[in-house]
């Protein structure tokens, strides 16, 4: 399966869900008028685009509509695949490092998929022949470093861990120091504890984890990536703020796009945020993480 | 509290701008649920269920009684709060428990939506009511998940049943014989999280159902879920049968319209909320209290219900003077004695106030009294002369010595009056203070018929 399809086939629900109701709206009214653009409104919200980005994108395109003067609902479809790719902007590829090993660090709230994410990355930078270290510096919830060791073993990764309970920055430091030394790694991926954005003491764990990284190799982290739940509602638009203020975020991986939720939060998140999708997920296997293409993934939305 | 914070915020706004309307016309009315459905939306309630919610509101708003009163926004507001408090499930749901133990409690849901820690933190809870709980790993797919729950059945002191990576169906089976056999009473199943569109786990999770006959299927459910929550409720519900839910990460800045959706649409109750990391962090869930919540009121609403309905409004304005002109003394407090006896407990009003977490730190510990207390209080005072009640600093110890034979008591139960006397005059200096800030809070709402120390100072 190339990777169109298998991000297609990944968003099979959301496309069902989302892209077929919009669609239904569309072509089911014969000629614009008020009440379909309400009905969008209201596709768009389901979608999690949140009430105020949906009401954005429909002043738009009612403007739109009046002024190029939009007659069919295939005219409209196509104004509102334009407007959402215009939002979401240009693919945003992950940053690498020239000069030495580039590191990523992990981080979201609890529950979102961190872990499981971290294993597919590692499986996708070692399909490219890179040596990768995975960094346990969950050291607070249970189990989470076996969690990680089994991932590290499953993509064939080198792995770090200190005792649960142990200090993470020292963890990630630990890690940063053998990937340029000892273990001679290219890939360095930061597993961090989830955190709810609203702990500040947490939130500082996660400063000094980064400041850490950062002396110990400047120019790092390169990537800092938020994981994000697709099913989250309006929220992520906060955690993206607050995770972005604290440790720099640079990309978004969108996780368990597999099931029934439509991801819309990542068109508002852009919007306020600026911080772009890198990675989605769309299913549990170690091939299931793909790398977002803002292009395919509005056209995978908005096409059958 | 951060809980539902942000919705609360903006559903006070609105609900502080109806109330500078005096008279009300159906277009204030219809554009004020625009703004609270557009609210709910923002806290990720179910677009339809919002939609529902609102048109509900707007019935029974621009009903003749409504627009009629001479208080129309209070009664919108009222309205908002009852159909917010139904909409959460009207009384708080209890556990399960089985005739004949052990009560087996299965923990459903999506990855990450906290089954594991939650499956932990109810065996902690249960622990503490003086229950026996078995953990049960039944989660076989997630790399760790036992050795999650394991761990944390250490933590706390919670046996763990696991049989590695068997047939979760057979690890159920075996866990409740075992549970059986060793006079534990509540078996709490950890399953393994996976989408609701995955046919093989609901499955899988039908199967450990009809084999063990749970008496409790609790979904687990994310707050900061959207409005996917609905289509994640109604699968499991749909597919599992499930008698509640569990709302994880509680205590996080999300405005938790997911709890709205799920009860609305699955009809089953929250009955537990996460509100922490740490594994004691579980907390019954209170649907009235939330609604107040919500709306940022304490329980406001009801506590003017019962004033309106216990109190003399006659006596109560007469003593909303004298607090005024600071003339405060002992017949007047007899006559609030009085009053409160017929408010029922004080603790139980008072905890209606807003900010009354704030506060509690602050009230003295004698001021805890009951009903036997108050007689008793009245009594004493009922002993004294007019001269005494008017005047209590002439009360000195051979007066008190009187008023404690009088009253068939003793010299300290008259200290303790004449001190809950005096703590309850600096009291309503606060409480007085603290009205203000109320009234800036809730409009027009803020005076409290019947409470004199809500009235203004001055």
């Amino acid at each position: 399966m190339g990777l169109f399809e298998r991000l297609k086939a990944g968003l099979q629900k959301t496309r069902q869900a989302l892209v077929e109701q919009i669609n239904l709206v569309i072509t089911s009214v014969r000629k614009i008028d008020e009440s379909l653009f309400e009905e969008l409104e209201e596709v768009l919200i389901q979608g999690d685009v949140g009430v105020e980005t949906a009401a954005e994108l429909v002043d738009h395109l009612r403007d739109l509509a009046r002024r190029r003067r939009l007659e069919t609902a295939d005219q409209l479809r196509e104004a509102i695949k334009a407007k959402v790719m215009e939002i979401l902007g240009d693919p945003v590829p992950m940053a690498e490092n020239p000069s030495g090993p580039t590191v990523i660090l992990v981080v979201g709230v609890n529950g979102v998929g961190k872990t499981t994410t971290i294993g597919k990355l590692a499986h996708h930078y070692r399909s490219q022949g890179r040596r990768v270290l995975l960094a346990a510096a969950d050291t607070f919830r249970a189990a989470a470093i076996d969690q990680l060791r089994i991932w590290a073993e499953r993509a064939g990764a080198d792995f770090i861990a200190h005792q649960e309970g142990a200090d993470p920055a020292a963890v990630a430091f630990d890690a940063v120091q053998a990937a340029r030394g000892s273990r001679r790694a290219d890939v360095v991926l930061i597993d961090t504890a989830g955190r709810l954005h609203n702990k500040a003491h947490l939130m500082e764990e996660l400063r000094k984890i980064r400041r850490v990284v950062e002396r110990e190799l400047p120019g790092a982290p390169h990537e800092t990536l938020l994981v994000l739940d697709a099913t989250t509602g309006q929220n992520a638009v906060q955690q993206a703020r607050l995770f972005k203020e604290v440790a720099g975020v640079t990309g978004i991986a969108l996780t368990k796009l597999d099931g029934t939720a439509k991801g819309g939060v990542v068109i508002a998140v852009r919007k306020a945020e600026g911080i772009p999708v890198k990675w989605i997920g769309v299913g549990e296997g170690l091939e299931d993480l793909q790398p977002f293409d803002p292009r395919q993934f509005v056209a995978a939305l908005f096409e059958g | 509290m951060a809980m539902f914070e942000g919705l609360s915020e903006k559903l006070q706004e609105v609900m502080r701008r109806l109330r500078g309307k005096g008279k009300l016309t159906e277009e204030d009315v219809a554009e004020a649920m625009r703004e609270v459905r557009r609210a709910l939306l923002a806290a990720d309630v179910n677009f339809k269920v919002a939609r529902d919610f609102v048109n509900r509101v707007s019935a029974r708003a621009v009903g003749a009684e409504v627009m009629e009163s001479l208080t129309p926004a209070q009664q919108v507001v009222k309205i908002v709060h009852e159909e917010l408090t139904a909409l959460m499930g009207g009384e708080a749901a209890r556990l399960a428990a089985a005739p004949q133990p052990p009560t087996v409690v299965m923990l459903v849901g999506l990855q990450g939506a906290g089954k594991t820690t939650h499956a932990a933190k109810l065996a902690v809870l249960l622990k503490k009511q003086g229950r026996r709980p078995l953990l049960v790993a039944a989660d076989i797919y997630r790399p760790a998940a036992i050795r999650q729950l394991q761990v944390l059945g250490e933590q706390a002191g919670v046996p763990v049943f696991s049989l590695g990576q068997e047939d979760p169906v057979r690890i159920a089976t075996e866990a409740v014989a075992h549970a059986r056999s060793q006079g534990l009473d509540y078996v709490l199943v950890d399953t393994a999280g996976r989408l609701h569109v995955d046919q093989e786990l609901m499955a899988e999770l039908q199967r450990i159902r009809d084999a063990v006959g749970p008496h409790e299927v609790l979904l687990v459910v994310d707050a900061m879920t959207g409005q996917d929550a609905v289509n994640v409720a109604e699968q499991f519900h749909q597919q599992l049968g499930i008698t509640g839910v569990i709302l994880t990460k509680l205590d996080g800045d999300t405005r938790g319209g997911a709890a709205l959706s799920v009860r609305a649409v699955t009809g089953q109750p929250i009955k537990f909320v996460g509100v922490g990391e740490k594994l004691d962090a579980l907390e019954p869930f209170h649907p009235d209290r939330m609604a107040s919540r919500i709306l940022g009121m304490g329980d406001v609403l009801s506590l003017i219900e019962k004033a309106q309905a216990a109190l003399d409004a006659q006596k109560a304005l007469e003593l909303q003077q004298k607090v005024q002109r600071a003339e405060f003394n002992l017949e007047d407090f007899r006559e609030q004695l009085r009053e409160m006896r017929k408010l029922g407990p004080i603790d139980q009003w008072l905890a209606l106030l807003p900010g009354f977490d704030q506060i509690k730190k602050q009230l003295p510990e004698n001021l805890q009294v009951g009903e036997k207390e108050l007689r008793r209080m009245e009594a004493i005072i009922n002993s004294m002369t007019v001269e005494e009640r008017r005047h209590p600093e002439i009360i000195d110890t051979r007066r008190k010595h009187r008023i404690a034979r009088g009253s068939g008591t003793t010299i300290a139960d008259v200290n303790r009056l004449l001190k809950q006397f005096e703590e309850t005059r600096k009291l309503m200096k606060q409480f007085a203070g603290m009205e203000k800030q109320l009234k800036k809070r809730m409009g027009k709402l803020g005076r409290l018929p019947g409470l004199p120390f809500l009235g203004p100072r001055r």
